[in-house]
């Protein structure tokens, strides 16, 4: 019991602290760097607490697929650093306000917590024992019978997102010459080499 | 007394990691020696012939070589990240290793999600490369993690969707329990590189891709890039990241071999074959797996950027969804589906 609660206080110590730097850190590249550290943690603690699926999926999708493109597009981007920090106070208002819904927000669930603990512990799914069946079998037995319209429809929305933003940005630009798979494999050696007798200092 | 459990228990894991960490390392100085003889025949050369009997003790020498030259650190690179970015590399290549199982029981870490983590830390091996590249301060590194990243992002989605239809077959994340459900009676015939043979295919080319092999190695492509992300690094940096490469090889050949080839079991389910240690079977097959993948870097010239990435996306990421749901019908249909209750 006191390595696990030695574990958890190392993750989450970690998780916080990493956190704390995404946002302290001057240098965006090192900010993402520390949010990876923080989902990295959050992956652990998620292990700890038997959600294996959840820590797995934490680390492949938003370590090894969303935070690589922030790391790339932090990378390409050359920003001007005191440029950004000339708007901190005109957005401060905002940033604080956002901060305070949500710190209230948590307060609401906490406490709400505190007051009648069974009114967040009961499921609309009872959640079988991890003898029962394994974390990721459980997952799948609700999500694709109970749940299956709302995961269809989540993932719909992702797939429209995804196609936004591909038209958004795509520009159709004259002049530019493609490449065409098919008809680069469709060249013989008839159509792509000519044999012609050049006449001497004259050239073609 | 707990105290003391926990700490033998914490001994025989190290012992075990630092067992297989060592049988690992030997085998994949054999892995590159191979390579390269492979790749000397393929081209009607030699190859390594001089460090020791046929050249057996090359890659020890290669190694003396490396940590003993001056680890030379560019002067406007970010020197932490320089040096983190190929420790990175080769930790995470060699974390994959805890849940491979070579034999029944032989695994450090015999976990329910073993193949989520082998995909998530190989997801990973993505950073060493970018932090590598950007820590470089210098043009060339930059291009050549830049085109890491697309790559081994675009190919991962393909690996995704190739290790779902294993686990339909298989119906356990377990790998240990996807060997065992390829235990039958047909033997070799009754592995998935059978019945899921375009799939098998498929991830034999997504593994050169998400390893940056030839003819996928555009990262490091010498001709365009000089080395791409591994220009500015000498010395013990630059082993860190040709092991972490080769490492990272052998384990997509361990995943190939669990995946489609039935792991530690014996082609022909039989006595005088059964009496064979799995483990041996084990490192035959990923052995042939490697030699495979030795053989397409000899035989292929490199990819064009535009060809790997339609390669990717427009061919075998419509061919493996269409495979996923294939798979999955057929196994509904025919009521073969593991897992149904």
């Amino acid at each position: 019991m006191t390595v696990t609660a030695a574990f958890f206080y190392l993750f989450a110590t970690i998780t916080i602290a990493s956190g704390f730097m995404v946002i302290a850190s001057r240098n965006p590249v090192q900010s993402v760097l520390f949010l990876i550290l923080a989902f990295v943690n959050a992956a652990g603690l998620f292990l700890m607490m038997g959600a294996e699926f959840l820590a797995m999926i934490l680390v492949i999708v938003y370590v090894g697929a969303v935070a690589v493109l922030f790391l790339f597009v932090v990378m390409m981007l050359d920003v001007d650093f005191a440029a950004l920090r000339q708007g901190f106070l005109q957005y401060l208002p905002f940033g604080a306000l956002i901060g305070i819904v949500l710190l209230i927000e948590l307060i609401f669930v906490v406490s709400a917590y505190v007051i009648d603990p069974g009114l967040i512990r009961a499921p609309a799914v009872p959640i079988p024992a991890p003898d029962v069946m394994t974390n990721t079998e459980a997952l799948g037995q609700v999500l694709y019978t109970r749940y299956f319209y709302f995961f269809q429809a989540a993932g719909l929305i992702l797939l429209v997102a995804m196609i936004g933003a591909i038209v958004l940005t795509l520009r159709e630009r004259v002049g530019v010459r493609r490449q065409n798979i098919s008809m680069q494999n469709a060249r013989t050696q008839e159509t792509a080499v000519q044999v012609r007798k050049v006449p001497f200092r004259q050239g073609i | 007394m707990e105290l003391g459990d926990i700490l033998l228990a914490v001994a025989i894991m190290l012992g075990k990691s630092l067992l297989l960490l060592v049988a690992l390392l030997i085998f994949i100085a054999y892995a590159l020696y191979a390579d390269r003889k492979v790749w000397a025949a393929v081209q009607l050369r030699r190859g390594p012939n001089v460090v020791g009997p046929w050249g057996l003790l090359q890659s020890f020498a290669d190694l003396l070589k490396f940590v003993l030259k001056e680890p030379v650190i560019p002067a406007p690179a970010n020197k932490g990240m320089f040096l983190l970015a190929p420790l990175v590399m080769c930790t995470l290549s060699l974390a994959a290793w805890a849940v491979i199982p070579l034999n029944a029981g032989w695994v450090i870490a015999d976990i329910n999600v073993g193949i989520l983590y082998i995909f998530a830390i190989s997801s990973l091996g993505v950073y060493g490369v970018i932090m590598g590249g950007w820590a470089s301060n210098s043009k060339y590194p930059f291009l050549g993690a830049l085109r890491s990243a697309a790559q081994m992002v675009s190919y991962e989605v393909s690996i995704g969707f190739v290790i779902v239809t294993v686990l339909m077959c298989a119906g356990t994340l377990n790998l240990s329990g996807i060997v065992e459900s390829q235990n039958t009676s047909l033997g070799i015939l009754g592995w998935y590189w059978l019945p899921l043979f375009p799939m098998f295919v498929v991830f034999f080319i997504s593994a050169m891709a998400e390893t940056n092999r030839p003819p996928f190695d555009l990262p490091e492509a010498e001709s365009e890039l000089v080395a791409g992300y591994m220009v500015e690094y000498s010395s013990t940096p630059y082993l860190l990241f040709m092991l972490g490469e080769y490492v990272a090889i052998m384990t997509m050949c361990a995943l190939g071999t669990i995946l489609f080839l039935g792991g530690w079991l014996s082609p022909i389910p039989f006595a005088p074959f059964t009496w064979v240690p799995g483990v041996i079977w084990f490192v035959l097959k990923a052995s042939f797996l490697f030699i495979l993948i030795a053989m397409v870097k000899a035989l292929v010239p490199r990819y064009r950027y535009d060809q790997l990435m339609r390669l990717g996306w427009k061919v075998f990421l419509p061919l493996s969804l269409a495979m996923v749901i294939i798979v999955a019908g057929v196994l509904m249909a025919t009521g073969n589906a593991p897992g149904i209750r």
